[in-house]
């Protein structure tokens, strides 16, 4: 039966510490499914404009990006204060879209060519006309599906 | 303790490994789900071919102006970004068969297997034009408020005709009711009002 000592010797042992590593690689193996690596390192400014009817890009894999919006202050030097863009982790001109564009549909599998998304991220000042030069070009690349990219508006 | 054990390895510092993947993680990794207004461009326009132009009847077309001071101008009238979504939803509809808002015609959609006659607007049309000055947020807006009407109509399209908002309809009915409220906005060819900024 159970008894009750009091005094003894019996320290207090300790807790075992074993199964830690285990609950902490379950944390681990949560945050690399769940989570996808940053595409790319912004050189550009971006505050995206808010909107309230938003679909959200389902695959990943048929999307591209491209960035509009003042240069990051370490890059005013070199680059000015005008309004750029950013194709993957260079700037670029208006007339590189439609080689990136197209160059990017053929390295993607043939049945999922015609999935092909532009998802255009703009900082909310930028002014509309490099986002229509921007619109036509990618008229001219046959890459008609976009996506302008847009948080959620708080009520 | 006199009788000796296999040593165990000692295990305490894998915690500290993993913490240290986790935190890597942690940083590198961004949460948020991409989301935005999604929109199909016009193909291109032929180069050089002659440029027909469609007849579209006047009232047929809802036009809708951005300036480069972010000003909005629907069908002649200035409006506020706050009223432009029960205009549009009152172009789209028609319900009083009014003359100066579309013509409502009957078009046949296929619903749950029948063909239905359904009295629609089905050559409206959504003309939005902006200004190469025109802030894109108010662009956005702007977009953002045809959307909303589109989904708001079709939403009471489905509640009326099948008591369910129109996110839990089947696929089937939805592009039903996508048909007979089909999402018509051109975007016209760029032009240059305001003068370069």
């Amino acid at each position: 039966m159970a008894k009750i000592r009091k005094g003894g010797k019996k320290s207090v042992p300790a807790v075992s510490t074993a199964s830690l590593p285990d609950i902490i690689f379950m944390l681990l193996f949560f945050f690399m499914v769940s989570t996808s690596m940053k595409e790319v390192t912004y050189k550009v400014d971006i505050h995206n404009p808010e909107a309230t009817e938003l679909q959200s890009l389902e695959k990943k894999s048929l999307v591209r990006y491209i960035y509009v919006g003042v240069p990051k202050r370490e890059f005013v030097k070199h680059y000015g204060s005008e309004t750029r863009i950013q194709l993957d982790d260079a700037f670029a001109e208006v007339s590189e879209i439609r080689p990136y564009v197209e160059s990017e549909r053929s390295a993607m599998k043939e049945e999922e060519q015609g999935l092909l998304t532009i998802s255009i991220k703009a900082d909310r000042e930028t002014q509309m006309g490099i986002i229509t030069d921007i619109k036509q070009e990618l008229r001219k690349a046959q890459a008609l599906k976009i996506n302008y990219a847009a948080v959620q508006k708080m009520k | 303790m006199g009788k000796r054990s296999v040593q165990e390895i000692n295990a305490s510092s894998m915690a500290d490994i993993a913490f240290l993947l986790l935190i890597f993680f942690l940083v590198t990794t961004t949460m948020s789900v991409d989301k935005g207004l999604s929109r199909r461009l016009p193909p291109p326009m032929p180069d050089k071919k002659e440029q027909k132009d469609v007849e579209i009847n006047e009232r047929n077309i809802y036009v809708v102006l951005i300036n480069s001071k972010n000003q909005v101008l629907a069908q002649g009238k200035y409006v506020d970004v706050a009223n432009l979504r029960e205009d549009v939803k009152k172009f789209i509809r028609n319900e009083g068969n009014d003359p100066t808002l579309p013509e409502v015609l009957p078009l046949s959609v296929e619903i749950d297997g029948r063909m239905e006659q359904v009295m629609t607007t089905t050559n409206h049309l959504i003309s939005l034009q902006n200004d190469r000055g025109t802030e894109y947020q108010k662009y956005i807006e702007v977009q953002n408020e045809l959307v909303a009407a589109y989904n708001e109509v079709r939403d009471e399209y489905s509640r009326q005709k099948w008591g369910v908002p129109y996110s839990e309809l089947t696929d089937e009915r939805q592009s039903a009711v996508q048909k007979i409220y089909p999402q018509k906005i051109s975007e016209a060819e760029p032009k240059n009002y305001g003068g370069k900024k």
